[in-house]
């Protein structure tokens, strides 16, 4: 299993935590995708803000597309449900707990925030029995 | 404009972390939750290495009386650990693990897989919405 851990993900983790920390040097701002993503659409007429926030996930976005490997297996045919019901709960979720991966995960930890902490471990065991439950039953996502 | 800028270059460097660990990949996001199953390990390294990032810098970042390019840092101001907080992270979990994606790869899949992103997003965007007027 140890050897079967690639070396880029390591890598990958380091880039991410030097965006969070460009944000917070430069800008004093937290990483925290679904937060800059929500408040981009639902507070869009604070124009100070919102033009870093659409830059952030402009380059974001693009960045990932423009950098993703030739060979990248695109997943087909998941279920349409699956991914509705995802989405709503992602969204509900970050939204009254305040953050996600990012924001919790690795901003919030890295300013050892004890609700990130809390909220990091949550959701890590949620994801896991969900996955565990979703896998024996429909053999999706093994 | 600086601000404009630099968080250009640091979305992009986020993206570009997002492919390199290949956290855009819901099928490898849903391999590392399935512990039980087929465990991949390897995005524990991504958070390993985007979190020892992030406590080091910190501490330095948070020293200067302002960052380099505002007036001032914005950070969440609240250590209450409530019921919402749980809640939130409860649903965020089971939503992460039914598809494989968090927001962030969500977002990036707008435009690496978008018959995906289709669904996701808009279902993104209408939970967050709920969400604003959910009291927990």
């Amino acid at each position: 299993m140890l050897e079967s851990i690639p070396i880029s993900a390591l890598y990958g983790g380091i880039l991410i935590g030097i965006s969070a920390s460009m944000l917070l040097l430069f800008n004093g701002r937290i990483a925290g995708i679904s937060g800059i993503l929500y408040r981009l659409i639902f507070n869009p007429f604070d124009s100070n803000e919102r033009n870093w926030r659409l830059a952030f996930l402009i380059g974001l976005m693009v960045g990932g597309y423009l950098l993703l490997p030739i060979d990248f297996e695109l997943r087909e045919g998941y279920s349409q449900i699956l991914l509705a019901l995802s989405g709503l709960a992602v969204g509900i979720g970050t939204r009254i707990g305040n953050g996600c991966t990012s924001g919790h995960g690795v901003c919030g930890i890295g300013l050892m925030a004890s609700r990130s902490i809390v909220a990091t471990i949550v959701f890590m065991l949620s994801g896991i029995i969900t996955v565990t439950i979703l896998s024996a039953y429909t053999g999706l996502g093994g | 404009m600086q601000r404009l800028i630099t968080a250009l270059i640091a979305g992009i460097i986020f993206g570009a972390g997002l492919v390199v660990s290949e956290m855009v990949n819901p099928v490898k996001v849903q391999g590392f939750l399935n512990i039980f199953g087929n465990w991949d390990p390897s995005l524990i390294l991504v958070m390993g290495g985007a979190v020892v990032v992030t406590l080091i810098s910190s501490r330095f970042i948070l020293r200067r009386v302002a960052p380099m390019f505002t007036d001032s840092f914005e950070l969440p101001v609240s250590t209450i650990i409530d019921r919402r907080l749980i809640l939130g992270a409860v649903l965020f979990g089971l939503g992460w693990g039914l598809s494989g994606y968090c927001p962030g790869p969500g977002l990036v899949n707008a435009l690496i897989n978008p018959n995906e992103a289709i669904v996701f997003i808009p279902a993104l965007l209408i939970g967050a919405w709920i969400g604003k007027g959910v009291s927990a």
